[in-house]
């Protein structure tokens, strides 16, 4: 990134994103506004890649609603997302994890933890 | 009509009040200098011609180094002419910056797009080349027929073909203003602007 482009994304830039990778499993506080209220909609689910840096970045979360896989691709630095918790550590051997798509039953939330 | 020269520097994107990401062009524009006004009297029609960029004196001809002179400023670089609607009364030497465009503002720019060289019908425009199997050799990029026999024993004209790509002014109007810095004379536009990065271009409302 250019020099000059740097300082106009930087007040942008969240800094206080935790550590986290595919294979985690968090928790994303979505904020929602409704009829001019607003609240907090919580997301929970596996991590399944990571794409992009700085302002670009994002994320796809993948949780398994009423047997059907739900995915939603998050900005990492999104004013929308209020916070985001990492719940459990999850031992993947891959960046990506499109292979969990394909599954079915309870493999398809199974991700052995890490210690 | 209010108008700027600038630099386009590059794209990137930023998250707006409704917590939407948003994709800019970061432009550099201005300080721009009115360097001469031109009257319905004097010159048939009414103008201002804004500079843009500092230069050295000794890279100027005597034309040119003539025509500062007369106005009393410093050498520049590039020069525009931009024709005002309402309130002219602009002077030589004047100088406005990017506060000349308020934010929500929908701008047009000018620009030369990238040079692309002599490029094929594919890339220059959009066919769809023939087939790539089935024991063909020179086909894959290929425009196919272009026209048909005996009559009318001609290709008609404007028939699209391969040839010179971009390294073409071209403008684009409706471009939103997204912020004004006016420190750092620097403005994002909503969505692309043609050219290159460091490519001049000519910001007008």
């Amino acid at each position: 990134m250019s020099n000059k482009i740097k300082p106009i994304v930087q007040d942008y830039l969240k800094t206080d994103i935790p550590d986290f990778y595919a294979g985690d499993t968090v928790s994303v506080d979505v904020r929602v506004v409704e009829g001019g209220k607003e609240r907090i909609q919580k997301f929970e689910g596996i991590v399944i890649g990571k794409k992009g840096s700085d302002i670009s970045g994002t994320f796809i979360v993948r949780k398994i609603s009423g047997g059907i896989g739900v995915e939603r691709i998050f900005p990492l630095h999104s004013p929308m997302i209020s916070s985001i918790t990492v719940k459990r550590r999850g031992k993947v051997r891959r960046a990506k994890l499109n292979y969990m798509r394909k599954l079915t039953g309870a493999k398809a939330i199974r991700i052995a933890e890490k210690k | 009509m209010r108008g700027l020269i600038g630099k386009k520097i590059g794209m990137t994107q930023i998250f707006n009040e409704s917590g939407i990401s948003v994709p800019v062009t970061v432009v550099e524009a201005g300080p721009c200098v009115v360097t001469q006004v031109k009257t319905k009297s004097s010159d048939g029609y009414d103008a201002i011609q804004v500079g843009y960029c500092d230069i050295k004196e000794k890279h100027l001809n005597k034309p040119q180094s003539g025509h500062f002179s007369k106005s009393k400023t410093n050498a520049k670089r590039f020069l525009a002419e931009f024709v005002p609607v309402t309130n002219f009364n602009y002077e030589t030497g004047q100088e406005f910056g990017v506060t000349l465009f308020k934010i929500g503002e929908y701008v047009t720019i000018k620009g030369t797009t990238k040079g692309r060289g002599f490029s094929g019908v594919m890339k220059r425009h959009g066919f769809g080349g023939g087939p790539k199997t089935h024991g063909q050799r020179e086909h894959p990029r290929s425009p196919g027929s272009i026209g048909q026999a005996f009559d009318p024993s001609r290709v008609f004209k404007g028939m699209k073909m391969a040839g010179q790509y971009g390294n073409k002014n071209h403008s684009v109007r409706n471009l939103e203003v997204v912020s004004v810095d006016k420190v750092n004379n620097r403005l994002l536009i909503k969505g692309s602007v043609p050219g290159p990065k460091n490519g001049i271009i000519f910001i007008s409302k």
